[in-house]
């Protein structure tokens, strides 16, 4: 058993929030934790959205991927978790 | 984006959960497994977004299926169940995520375990196989409460009956059927190894339920033998309520 802390979804989860800023799917990108150095698909992520915005973390280590707050009229993104995101472009050809 | 969704159909699956069919003109078309985000706005302006696993196959008719269980203290889902009715105009977002999806062109046996109503997802997987002709095998292994807790019954019963490369089979949790062989618990290593494909089939699993449950199934595929990599997974929260 990984964990008795049941309070959190997948990355999938904040596909619709995330589906406000990014044009490609964010949640099928593949990112690396700046931590621990995994490499996972975004979905995969530990997903906390209890507080006042959503949090990702690594699922192997926990660190914080992404955080994610909207506060009245803005949005405040935070990425630094991640080295990187790999996104597959050809969704773009897809979706108009 | 927010599109407007008219309700076109509902259908009681058990006492607690009901489907919705919303008609959307400018629907861009689903993958089986993604979710959209419905937004009910009251009078006074408040508004509130939840999000739910569409249960239907993709289809070019712009028509979402999505089953909603009401949860006791829900500030959504009593709405969604109870007070709906048809020609009711919600707003939707999606469809969204790209990762807990079953594609057509996937041919590898297909290993679905879901908990709950977290069937609604692996549903509309088995009914895009379905409308796409698809021969890929599929097998669902649905823990569920109690039999008449049971989403798409009659749907599943038909499919498995006439066509042996869907294999359905359930784990009731508290209340099992007269004469079922397995006294009621939780999914565990046994059922894994008869009512799921064996991990050298090469298949990709799809499991969605609760977040405990999840936890619990993936542990047992990966000790039967199943690659974290194969392994795509779909949690709600103890509200059910995923946002």
């Amino acid at each position: 058993m990984s964990s008795d802390n049941y309070d959190y979804l997948d990355g999938n989860a904040a596909a619709g929030e995330l589906s406000n800023l990014f044009a490609m799917d964010v949640t099928a990108a593949e990112g690396q934790c700046a931590h621990c150095g995994e490499k996972r698909r975004f979905a995969e992520a530990h997903l906390f959205m209890r507080g006042p915005g959503i949090v990702a973390r690594c699922a192997v280590c926990e660190n914080v991927l992404l955080r994610l707050v909207n506060v009245r009229e803005r949005m405040f993104l935070d990425m630094r978790g991640m080295t990187f995101l790999s996104l597959d472009t050809s969704q773009l050809q897809k979706s108009s | 984006m927010w599109r407007v969704g008219t309700v076109v159909a509902l259908h009681d699956e058990t006492a607690t959960a009901r489907t919705m069919t919303l008609e959307v003109p400018d629907w861009p078309g689903h993958l089986a497994g993604q979710h959209v985000d419905v937004r009910l706005t009251a009078s006074d302006g408040y508004s509130a977004v939840r999000s739910y696993s569409i249960a239907s196959a993709p289809n070019s008719e712009g028509r979402v299926e999505v089953t909603v269980e009401r949860l006791p203290n829900g500030e959504v889902s009593p709405y969604l169940t109870q007070e709906v009715a048809v020609g009711d105009r919600l707003g939707l977002r999606g469809p969204v995520g790209g990762w807990f999806v079953w594609r057509t062109q996937q041919t590898e046996p297909i290993q679905l375990i879901a908990g709950g109503s977290g069937v609604v997802p692996l549903m509309a997987m088995i009914r895009s196989r379905v409308s796409a002709g698809s021969t890929a095998p599929f097998r669902l292994l649905y823990s569920v409460r109690e039999p008449g807790a049971v989403f798409y019954r009659d749907e599943l019963h038909a499919l498995s009956a006439h066509d042996h490369s869907v294999g359905v089979s359930y784990a009731y949790t508290r209340t099992a059927p007269k004469d079922w062989p397995r006294p009621p618990g939780r999914i565990d290593a046994t059922l894994i190894a008869t009512g799921a494909w064996p991990s050298n089939l090469g298949p990709t699993s799809y499991v969605c339920g609760p977040t405990s449950f999840v936890e619990n199934a993936t542990d047992l595929l990966i000790a039967a033998g199943h690659g974290r990599k194969n392994i795509r997974t779909e949690r709600f929260g103890a509200t059910g309520e995923r946002k």
